[in-house]
């Protein structure tokens, strides 16, 4: 089989493949290093009083985000490069289907929680 | 046939595929499991969604602040990130047929990945022990399924894992050797994004309510 590892500028990428071996060890490390520094952050956002409480909540979120970031780039490695079109555009598709899922089901819920009676009130209908 | 056929015909075929023919297996089999990946992904984020929705009701139960451990998190946190990148090492170092180094790195692949199991067992252990079950809350209902399903997944990559090295040991870096090591460092590192995803919403934010 020769399908193994030939890379050439003009054929795709599968994802988690990356471009050169020698830029790979530092990639990985420099990935780590990052990710270390986010989880770092997060936990003290949380637990340290450094943000303004009612911020701490958008403050672990956009930390996630910047992490899951890091994984994509330094360890899948997925860049903004021609040949990895493929890969980034299956990713964005999912993340639009993971948006809709979760911030759809989170806006229905609070509002269906706002038209539901009181339960004070329901308990007086059912006398 | 012409001499003008083969110099047309043939060019056009090719071009169809974009360029120098069909991709290769290995950016075929790796885009079809990036694309399976992803609707792993989705699928969490259903339960992501629920327990965003249910966290708050605990029915009179225990709370995620009393029930969370941070100290843990953190550990388990360390551990599936230095196996992310042991992993991403050793499928770096299976490409350049360096054996020795890729066994060494998948097995502490392998030990760090173990660790975090075992300490959520022992989590979970604690918490239905103190009669936190999956069945007390609305809220423990949702953790369990969302956690448990992760842990579940981390089993499965760990019995992969060991699979895949047997398999090295036995057969050598053969290309669908390799092809099966890269699906699996995919699924690794997939698994590593969706616990940063669960130790911010759950653990993290938990600890505050």
């Amino acid at each position: 089989m020769i399908d193994s590892v030939r890379h050439s500028s003009t054929e795709d990428l599968a994802p988690g493949d990356r471009q050169s071996h020698s830029a790979s060890i530092a990639a990985y490390t420099v990935g780590l290093g990052f990710a270390l520094l986010l989880t770092a952050a997060s936990f003290i956002v949380s637990q340290a009083h450094l943000l303004w409480e009612p911020g701490v909540a958008v403050g672990l979120a956009v930390l996630a985000i910047a992490q899951m970031g890091v994984h994509l780039v330094f360890f899948l490695h997925l860049n903004s490069g021609p040949d990895n079109t493929n890969n980034v555009l299956a990713l964005a598709f999912g993340i639009l289907i993971v948006t809709l899922v979760v911030s759809g089901s989170l806006w229905i819920m609070a509002n269906l929680n706002g038209n539901m009676i009181p339960h004070s009130v329901l308990m007086e209908m059912q006398r | 046939m012409s001499a003008s056929a083969s110099e047309i015909g043939v060019p056009t075929a090719i071009a169809a595929f974009g360029g120098d023919g069909p991709a290769p297996v290995r950016i075929v089999v790796g885009y079809g499991f990036w694309i399976f990946l992803l609707s792993d992904i989705i699928m969490f984020s259903a339960l992501f969604a629920a327990y965003a929705v249910l966290s708050g009701q605990t029915d009179g139960g225990p709370t995620p602040h009393s029930l969370f451990e941070l100290k843990h998190v953190a550990i388990e946190t360390l551990c599936l990130l230095f196996s992310s990148y042991t992993c991403g090492l050793g499928s770096l170092f299976i490409e350049r047929r360096r054996l020795k180094l890729f066994f060494i790195l998948f097995a502490a692949t392998f030990a760090l990945g173990a660790i975090f199991l075992s300490l959520e067992f022992s989590e979970f252990a604690g918490m239905l022990a103190q009669g936190a079950g999956p069945s007390r809350s609305a809220f423990l209902s949702s953790f369990f399924s969302l956690v448990g399903l992760h842990g579940a997944h981390v089993t499965v990559g760990l019995l992969w894992l060991a699979f895949m090295m047997a398999q090295v040991a036995a057969q050598g870096p053969r290309a669908y050797v390799l092809r099966r090591i890269l699906c699996f460092s995919l699924f690794w590192h997939a698994l590593d994004i969706i616990w940063v995803a669960v130790m911010s919403l759950v653990y993290l934010m938990g600890a505050r309510i």
